[in-house]
């Protein structure tokens, strides 16, 4: 039981709002020393993890400083100007499209997208430019929301696209998890049975876009209605 | 032997990054110069050195960037971004071009997963097969930059200059990822999961079939908001909750619970501010002001696909 002093460390730390990084590592301290660990011992297992995992953050690094430089020359206005012309386009419509693209994209093993690549520099701009061209002004709460709702869309393409395809990680490591256990799963099996959570997952992205978009009109007729009594 | 190892691209990271630190110090207006740029060249000797040097210190080197953060010495200086007018004014003159370096990213990752791992000279291979994703990516990123400086007519410096402005945006929450795998990894070593699994097969009667099923996807879905990882989850509640109940001890089948069971972890990932990377760095690169707020617009769709995925095993996982 005191193992789990770490997970209680992580919601007290998150729920009173200190430095999320000072609260991971005391989480990760206090729970090596329960399991009886020395600093240096922990010391070297954040060490060897941190490193282990510089692949979460080589593309975000790589990638800011072409995705700064177009934003910089209108990468973001010209993605507008080209939403404009589409008179069907919502932004619940643009966010859905690009997770159908992402999902459909990772089930055949195609890895492309990503929160820096395309989310910050397109869907979301083109998601915003949508909305704006049918209820005019957004309010601040409706961007935030296209926003969360565009990194939503990139993130339910990715997780529930990509166990569909076999030679990915997840697929791999639960045939590994099953050959140390000396059985022999078939990878196809585990294949074939990800896909119905697939178009579950999808279609609960449509409902959600949908939704979106109703708020969004909602809240620019509400707009309107107060500017007309003024 | 290979040319171009995935710590070449790691490298590559560094010397940005340390870049990054020199812009800063040069900074004289900058708020924290030396601390901010010190956590920038600390991060930079992480990324570089992580072959040569001990793990242990590094450790110590992540407790110093933790340290700086802590105190808020990591702040952003100041931000010249370029008027929308400006903006507006290049986007009328390029037209579509801008477009093309975007679309080089993927185009060279998904041609570059295909082709680069073949090339070889006897036993000399260009580039390290196993992680031909990651370089693919890096090398897509390095040719899009130098198309987007050609089309836009703009320097080395200036792009520089607004990958540091966007770094800076993000500040120290870029390694939280990294710092929740780290503790991630702690937590595997420390035996937590075992705890987890234990507490979950005590509190409910998993000799109930179908309860065996909401045990389990809930045991990976809840563990996974812990780990921040549902691989992590996965071989604990399945060697802990899954293997022997759902499997040896009422006859499901492993491919369905296997693959729902990860499924439901995924909506674990959703809903847990651990998974940074998908949830809170989004947030950031976005400029919400509420770092919670993917995890608020996810959180329907987890709850439902959770549900969904339970339904689903408790149907199909005894019928094959």
């Amino acid at each position: 039981m005191i193992k789990l002093i770490g997970v209680a460390l992580i919601a007290a730390g998150f729920a009173l709002r200190v430095n999320t990084l000072l609260v991971v590592l005391a989480a990760g301290l206090a729970t090596g020393f329960a399991a009886g660990f020395s600093l240096n011992d922990i010391m070297a297992m954040i060490g060897k993890y941190f490193s282990d995992n510089r692949a979460m953050t080589l593309p975000i690094v790589l990638m800011l400083p072409v995705v700064g430089l177009l934003e910089r020359y209108g990468l973001k206005e010209r993605a507008e100007v080209l939403i404009r012309r589409s008179k069907a386009a919502t932004a619940g419509r643009v966010i859905l499209l690009y997770t159908a693209v992402r999902q459909i994209s990772i089930s055949l093993g195609v890895s492309i997208g990503g929160h820096a690549g395309a989310v910050r520099p397109l869907v979301a701009p083109m998601a915003e430019a949508a909305a704006r061209r049918r209820g005019g002004e957004l309010s601040p709460a409706s961007v935030v929301s296209i926003r969360a709702h565009a990194a939503a869309g990139e993130n339910i393409g990715n997780f529930f696209g990509e166990d569909i395809f076999i030679a990915v990680g997840a697929i791999l490591l639960m045939k590994g998890f099953f050959e140390a256990q000396g059985m022999n799963v078939s990878v196809w099996a585990m294949a074939l049975w990800g896909i119905p959570t697939a178009f579950i997952a999808f279609a609960a992205m449509w409902w959600r876009c949908r939704l979106l978009d109703r708020r969004i009109d909602r809240a620019a007729s509400i707009d309107q209605k107060a500017g007309g009594a003024q | 032997m290979k040319i171009i190892t995935v710590e070449t691209c790691y490298a590559l990271v560094g010397l940005y990054l340390f870049v990054l630190a020199g812009r800063i110090v040069a900074e004289s207006e900058h708020p924290r110069r030396w601390g901010s740029s010190l956590f920038w060249a600390l991060l930079g000797v992480t990324f570089i050195g992580a072959k040569v040097l001990p793990p242990t210190f590094v450790g110590y080197l992540v407790v110093g960037m933790v340290g700086l953060a802590a105190t808020g010495q990591v702040t952003r200086g100041a931000t010249n971004e370029a008027s929308r007018d400006e903006r507006l004014g290049h986007a009328e003159r390029l037209e579509n071009r801008i477009f093309w370096p975007a679309l080089l990213i993927p185009a060279t990752a998904v041609l570059g997963t295909m082709v680069l791992g073949q090339l070889h000279i006897g036993e000399v291979w260009l580039v390290e097969t196993k992680q031909v994703t990651l370089i693919a990516l890096s090398l897509g990123a390095m040719l899009a930059l130098i198309v987007a400086m050609r089309t836009t007519g703009a320097s080395v410096g200036a792009a520089s200059r607004e990958g540091s402005r966007l770094l800076q945006t993000l500040g120290w929450s870029l390694i939280l990822p990294q710092m929740l795998a780290a503790l991630g990894g702690i937590f595997a070593k420390a035996g937590v999961g075992e705890v987890v699994a234990g507490l979950v097969t005590q509190a409910v009667p998993t000799d109930v079939p179908w309860v065996a099923v909401l045990a389990y996807c809930g045991g990976m879905a809840l563990f996974t908001m812990v780990m921040g990882n549902a691989f992590a989850a996965f071989a604990v509640i399945t060697g802990g909750i899954g293997l022997p109940f759902i499997v040896i001890l009422h006859g499901g089948n492993p491919a369905i619970m296997a693959a729902i069971g990860m499924l439901s972890g995924y909506c674990g990932t959703l809903l847990t501010p651990m998974a940074a990377n998908f949830n809170l760095v989004p947030a950031m690169l976005l400029e919400l002001d509420d770092k919670h707020a993917v995890i608020k617009a996810q959180a329907p769709l987890a709850l439902v696909i959770f549900a969904a995925n339970v339904i689903l095993m408790m149907v199909l996982v005894y019928r094959f």
